[in-house]
């Protein structure tokens, strides 16, 4: 390290900032790629299928061969867009995504920045996902287009609201904004500590807020095969696609990675005996991300789309009534001997 | 009493669980999935794919040019043309079926007083090109002969129904 510091002087700080970037993203990337896999893989098993096989041992050279295959595809950018935005938008969808990880603690000394307002950085950041979405609705001036970016930017709104109340539980009982704080104040006991126990009404809220944030199914309206093609990103073709596809499957990760922090213990094992403490705190994370995600791909394989007017009644009606009640009754609870949290 | 009821159970998400339940036994039922190249669904003794002309045992084509399969063929298919041989028999000088306007009804089988034109199990063949799917009578011929141990299994199973 010293050594480092001494051949690059001044701007070896940003210069390890910089590496320590890239070895977030690059697994992430990874990560996201073979959850391409997982889900075609996990989606086929329910389907009584067995999904792909045939490039590589098992199907594993799938997401390469894909990634190549895009890669190589013409990007077409419509005569009536607007060239600029048309080509911005797919790096707003994916910027936020990624730009989140810099707060996920994988484990008590493993976070890229950590921030005492992580949390407010991380609902402050996810909103800006929304731009990719209404940015490239409206710059590729196709009605189909438009409609998906008009639906997924009215539901985003809707569920942010819910999930930030969602959030607001979490704090109330943590104390703190900063993610690994929220994490600590979980330790004590095995999975009872967790957040989920108490705050439950509202960890279910924040993950089906989740599905319906990063516009999977049952809530993917906004790319509505059936009914409006493909939604926002119709006109995007290649590498400007495939982006979009990358930050679909990121935002997945990520809402994953932040539920498992904030509802189920983070790094924290399940049970504070001899065999669980021994596995390290952030393959525990990663095995409670993974659960999760693989719930995401189940949740697809299984419900039909929502209709429009009854995800805006889900997200108002539903889920903003019940967070705010279920926050009073944690308020209440929090005042009484009972609390054991 | 019954709202109330139905309030439980839309709030505890019961039938989303049962919807979850079932997908997930799915997840480890037995995949039917047959791997194609490798595996093979079974066919039928009347499976009707690509045609063939029989010959007789003694190497002797069966066809007479008596033009019925031409004649029934819905599809217009089957140009023939024929002439008289020196031993006095009639037979086909010219046997084309078009494949690219076959409907594979099996008509021309069925109208066959010889049994010469029959559609065998064949279905994996292809053609880049238009012109390669016009089967000459040198082509069925050879398909009769390369498949005919195949094809005379198939007439002797089916014989009974007929």
């Amino acid at each position: 390290m010293a050594y480092f510091q001494n051949l690059f002087g001044e701007g070896w700080p940003l210069i390890w900032t910089l590496l320590k970037i890239v070895a977030l993203v690059l697994p992430i990337l990874g990560v996201v790629a073979y959850l391409t896999l997982a889900e075609r893989k996990v989606i086929g098993y329910i389907q009584v299928r067995i999904g792909p096989n045939r490039v590589g041992p098992r199907g594993l050279l799938q997401p390469i061969a894909d990634a190549v295959k895009i890669l190589l595809k013409e990007i077409i950018i419509p005569s009536g867009a607007n060239k600029f935005l048309f080509v911005l938008a797919p790096v707003l969808a994916i910027a936020p995504a990624l730009v989140a990880w810099a707060v996920v603690p994988f484990s008590p000394e493993l976070v890229l920045s950590n921030i005492d307002a992580g949390l407010l950085f991380i609902l402050a950041v996810t909103s800006m996902g929304v731009y990719g979405v209404i940015v490239a609705g409206w710059a590729s001036n196709s009605k189909y287009a438009f409609l998906g970016a008009i639906r997924s930017s009215a539901q985003i709104v809707s569920y942010e609201i819910a999930m930030g109340f969602a959030l607001v539980g979490v704090l109330m009982v943590s104390h703190s904004l900063n993610l690994g704080e929220i994490v600590k104040g979980q330790s004590g006991g095995g999975f009872w500590s967790w957040y989920f126990v108490p705050l439950f009404p509202l960890f279910l809220v924040y993950l089906i807020s989740g599905v319906a944030e990063t516009n999977r199914a049952p809530f993917d309206v906004a790319e509505g095969e059936t009914e409006i093609v493909a939604g926002f990103h119709v006109e995007y073709s290649g590498m400007t696609f495939s982006v979009f596809y990358l930050a679909e499957y990121a935002n997945m990760i990520l809402v994953s990675a932040l539920c498992s922090l904030m509802f189920l213990g983070g790094w924290l094992p399940p049970f504070n005996v001899a065999p669980f403490t021994w596995i390290p705190g952030f393959l525990w994370l990663l095995f409670k991300i993974a659960f999760l995600l693989f719930f995401f791909l189940w949740i697809r394989a299984t419900f039909p789309r929502y209709r429009y007017d009854q995800i805006m009644r889900l997200g108002w009606k539903v889920f903003i009534p019940v967070t705010l009640v279920w926050i009073v009754v944690v308020g209440a609870w929090m005042q009484t001997p009972l609390w054991l949290w | 009493m019954k709202w109330l009821k139905d309030f439980f159970r839309t709030f505890l998400l019961v039938e989303l669980v049962q919807g979850m339940v079932l997908t997930g036994r799915y997840l480890f039922a037995r995949k039917i999935t047959v791997q194609f190249p490798e595996e093979k669904t079974p066919q039928s003794n009347r499976f009707r794919g690509l045609h063939a002309l029989r010959r007789y045992p003694n190497g002797e084509e069966r066809c007479i040019a008596c033009k019925l399969c031409e004649a029934v063929c819905p599809a217009l298919a089957i140009t023939i043309e024929s002439e008289q041989r020196e031993d006095g028999t009639r037979r086909t000088t010219r046997y084309d079926i078009d494949l690219s306007k076959c409907i594979f009804c099996g008509f021309c089988e069925e109208s066959c007083p010889v049994d010469s034109i029959v559609e065998t199990r064949i279905l994996e063949y292809h053609a880049e090109k238009r012109s390669e799917l016009l089967y000459t009578k040198q082509m069925l011929l050879a398909i009769g002969d390369k498949h005919e141990a195949q094809i005379a299994t198939d007439r002797a199973q089916d014989a009974r129904y007929r």
